[in-house]
């Protein structure tokens, strides 16, 4: 593994830091005051400021410091983390988060800013300095691994005591001198300790720095092998040390595990070594323990004999995804529970669930799962058609085989789901950047902004949740900008001077809806309709309903900022917003009520590999039209055809007309139109809003279909989104339906393939 | 893996020591592609139509998952077309980052040739045949037409460049 793979390494702890790190100062925010809190978000700097010192990053490590420094006034209850501190301190993680990108993508952070909140931070630490914040870097390295279960080495079966020289030490520390006191420590370390990532011989080493010290390994505790429980901790040391740093200076060593195991500290008077030696709470004799071993910082993890070793899991590389073991289904049952399954759980997991925070997580290379989907959707295909080709040479259906064929199509099917499942990432990731942007946002408009998240575990495909932020921003964007009313409003219209926007995640029926609330004014149907009369969206006599009003805010070119802001009103709004839900494969809707607020509705397909399709023939072709696009299917009638100049169709659907489009004729799969009385009518929603209705000869059915691509092999084929494989082990073409719709308006699709250009 | 596929076409183009290449029947005349940019050879399986394709591509067909679209070669060398039957295989070839199905009447010869064995095309060709013919071999009384197959699918090699 060379340099390059160690430090990508770090940057994805980092991020996993940073996100805990946000995580721990919003729950301050909301009132939380567990030191464990406190002790979470301290220890996420920290350790971002260890790795990024290994790696000579300057700027992340003195920003990282300044913060940890306030942030350990904090814990050391000498600076109340009121709502102004914290203010501070998440605009100091959004930075610490801006110079971490920086150090990995290049790139420069706003230097003003950052100067700026390192004045204010250390204004807040008022010129406090602990010595915990000058702690030794190399500390940092234990606590830096996401370890979700790391087992302590001392419980190995293959223990031995090991022996050890104090001599290594000998030129950092003053020999013990007569006049320096020595203490007695009983150094107890739950399980927590080893979960956590911290290690008792790295303590151990460190506070053989302090001075002259004995140590005695009490393994009274240790069952019998068949009785061990390989994640739980059964030592406890008993040592005696001669130091001149005094009491605090040894429970600084401790100062990352002090929660986490049984710390007694008591002075002796008694001054001589032999003295120490011959007491009785030593019974044994000082276990020689070669500390040297260990002295190598930045292997410390690996060198240790663990059987899952987080760094050596991590070795696979630039893109991997952190899996979590709880199936997706529990995620929004059981919050809790799926916390818990989550790698590096939050604070909150460690302190409520300690027992469970062991479930084991790896880290696989993204790649790697995309092969095995694949291969699994051959397998479904392969299946399909084996049942297939069964049933049409078997007529009598009752063989061993069809059984056989159905539990082997049960089985594929459940592997598809697992495998599924892999890939499904909860949404906390992108929701945790939403409240920067809410933040920043609420900054840039003066207004002040709560932003509620709910059910941030649920989980859906990784490449759902990579392509879910943009919109997401957009909308949160428009909800503060648009939504929010100044506080001054709110506060004349009886309303809480902070405005709430809440954003929840959950499963419904095979799919994830997330909804975007917040409680401002609703929207200005009066303004939006006079905004689309000027734009000549719809005639001024129209009439319509509430709800169509409000889905007006969706076409092109709408925005009802009077004043065109920085941050929204740029003319690209929620059409945008609305087509790249769509390309998603889901439906965005919006509810809203005059003076109190708005609720977008996202409704997302859990993959992208998989589409719900409805089979369709076309000119003796088959196609497969997106589900998500059609709003119903209809057998027209002659009489609801209605000619419409030269070559247009309509269609009068509950007595609106709607435009026929001929799918058959837009592929050019035949050359005259189809009679539109024998075929079927897809009734669709294109991206302008408008319906229209698509001609195809018959419905075959609906089916799940996984999705393959067309330009891997050849080329972009216009009205084409993708390909599929039928049961049969034919391809069967996806249709764009937007595109076909376009197309529509300007009678045939643009011809842009280069083969044809080569005849 | 680019730069493996040029080193590849380089090597192929000077044929220092001997060269295997696969040999195919279309109507009554023979070509050749160089072996190593063939995957494999099949049987012929219908082909789903795609709109708004050139004239000799047949559709695709599903190759264990993959999408590959197939050329009828005998249209795509300005001859007549093919009419697609069981008997017909489908050599699947590598050209550029991409593959392709190529429908051919069947599969005569896989031979060792050399630089001796190439001759250049003749002026007599039309452009057409001149584009995508890299030479002829002469090879036992027969006439065997070496087809540059990155210039039959120019926009596959200008992608993959």
């Amino acid at each position: 593994m060379d340099m390059n793979e160690i430090k990508e390494i770090f940057f994805q702890e980092c991020e996993e830091q940073l996100a805990e790190l946000e995580s721990g100062l919003l729950k301050l925010n909301d009132g939380d005051r567990d030191p464990e809190t406190v002790n979470a978000v301290f220890r996420a700097v920290h350790s971002i400021k260890g790795g990024a010192g290994a790696f000579g990053l300057d700027d992340l490590v003195s920003f990282a410091h300044v913060f940890e420094t306030t942030l350990d006034c904090v814990r050391s209850n000498k600076l109340e983390p009121n709502q102004d501190v914290l203010k501070v301190m998440l605009k100091s993680a959004d930075v610490l988060a801006d110079l971490t990108n920086a150090a990995r993508d290049g790139g420069s952070v706003d230097e003003a800013r950052s100067k700026q909140l390192i004045r204010e931070l250390e204004a807040l630490a008022n010129g406090e300095m602990s010595a915990a914040a000058e702690a030794p870097v190399a500390r940092a390295a234990p606590v830096a691994a996401p370890v979700p279960a790391a087992t302590p080495a001392v419980n190995d079966e293959g223990f031995q005591p090991i022996p050890f020289s104090f001599d290594d030490f000998g030129d950092e520390e003053q020999p013990a001198e007569s006049g320096v006191p020595t203490y007695e420590i009983l150094f107890r370390p739950k399980s927590e300790l080893y979960a956590k990532g911290n290690e008792a011989s790295l303590l151990l080493r460190d506070l053989s720095r302090l001075g002259e010290m004995s140590i005695h390994c009490d393994t009274d505790a240790l069952p019998l092998l068949e009785d061990m429980n390989p994640e739980e901790a059964y030592f406890a040391w008993k040592i005696s040390i001669t130091t001149d740093k005094g009491e605090d200076g040894i429970r600084s060593v401790f100062e990352f595990a002090e929660w986490d195991c049984d710390l007694e500290i008591r002075a002796v008077e008694k001054k001589s070594e032999a003295g120490v030696e011959a007491q009785d709470e030593l019974p044994m004799q000082p276990v020689p323990f070669d500390l040297s071993i260990l002295d190598e910082p930045t292997d410390v993890i690996v060198s240790e004999p663990e059987p899952v070793s987080p760094a050596s899991a991590a070795d696979f590389g630039s893109n991997v995804v952190p899996m979590a073991g709880a199936g997706r289904d529990e995620a929004p049952a059981s919050e809790q529970r799926a916390a818990v399954a989550q790698p590096a759980a939050g604070p909150a997991a460690a302190s409520a669930a300690s027992s469970a925070a062991a479930a084991p997580t790896i880290r696989v290379d993204l790649d790697r799962v995309d092969r095995l989907i694949n291969l699994v959707g051959e397998l479904v295909i392969n299946q399909a058609m084996l049942s297939q080709s069964v049933i049409e040479n078997d007529n009598n259906g009752l063989s061993s085989i069809n059984m056989g064929l159905d539990e082997l199509q049960q089985l594929t099917r459940e592997i598809q789901d697992s495998v599924m499942a892999i890939r499904a990432q909860p949404v906390k990731p992108v929701f945790q950047r939403m409240s920067r942007i809410v933040r920043e946002i609420a900054d840039a408009t003066g207004k002040s902004v709560r932003l509620v998240t709910e059910g941030e575990n649920t989980e859906v495909d990784k490449t759902v949740i990579d392509k879910l932020a943009e919109p997401l921003t957009h909308m949160i964007r428009n909800a503060v900008d648009h939504g929010l009313e100044p506080p001054e409003k709110r506060q004349a219209a009886g309303k809480n001077p902070e405005g709430t926007v809440r954003l929840t995640a959950k499963h419904r029926s095979g799919r994830i809806v997330i909804e975007l609330a917040d409680d401002g004014g609703g929207i200005n149907r009066e303004k939006v309709r006079q905004k689309a009369i000027d734009n000549d969206l719809i005639a001024p006599d129209a009439n319509l309903s509430d709800e169509e009003i409000d889905n007006l805010i969706f076409h092109a070119g709408f925005s009802t900022a009077d004043k065109i802001s920085d941050i929204s009103g740029r003319g690209v709004g929620m059409d945008v917003v609305k087509r790249s839900i769509q390309a998603l494969g889901g439906r965005i809707s919006i509810s809203s009520r005059p003076g109190q607020g708005s609720v977008f509705t996202m409704s997302l397909p859990l993959t992208l590999a998989v589409l719900d399709g409805m089979v369709v023939t076309v000119a003796g072709q088959t196609l497969v039209v997106p589900l998500t696009a059609i709003v119903e299917t209809l057998q027209p009638e002659a009489s609801a055809i209605h000619s419409f100049g030269a070559s247009q169709r309509l269609i009068s659907i509950r007595n609106s007309f709607c435009p026929l489009v001929d799918v058959g004729r837009i592929l050019n799969f035949r050359a005259t139109q189809a009679n539109p009385v024998e075929g079927v009518a897809l009734l669709v929603e294109s991206e302008g809003g408008g319906q229209r209705a698509l001609m195809v000869d018959a419905i075959q059915g609906q089916r799940q279909v996984v999705i393959k691509s067309l330009e891997a092999n050849y080329t972009h084929v216009p009205g084409i989104a993708a390909a599929t494989i039928l049961g049969d082990g034919r391809v069967a073409l996806i249709l764009d339906v937007d595109a076909v719709v376009a197309a529509s308006r300007g009678q045939s699709l643009k011809q842009e393939i280069s083969l044809a250009a080569t005849g | 893996m680019q730069r493996l596929d040029d080193e590849m076409t380089n090597k192929a183009k000077t044929f220092a020591e001997g060269r295997e290449i696969i040999a195919f029947r279309i109507g009554d005349q023979e070509f050749c592609v160089d072996i190593m940019s063939v995957r494999e050879i099949r049987g012929w399986t219908p082909a789903t139509a795609m709109p708004h394709a050139p004239h000799y591509v047949l559709g695709v067909i599903n190759l264990r998952g993959a999408v590959l679209p197939i050329v009828d070669l005998s249209l795509r060398l300005g001859m007549k077309a093919a009419e697609p039957t069981m008997r017909h295989v489908i050599i699947v070839a590598q050209v550029g980052a991409k593959t392709a199905g190529l429908l051919v009447d069947a599969v005569s010869d896989i031979l060792t040739v050399t630089d001796a064995n190439l001759q250049p095309t003749p002026d007599i060709a039309s452009d057409l045949e001149k584009n995508y013919a890299r030479g002829i071999l002469a090879i036992e009384g027969r006439m065997i037409c070496m087809i540059e197959l990155e210039a039959l699918f120019p926009q596959i090699e200008s992608e993959a460049a």
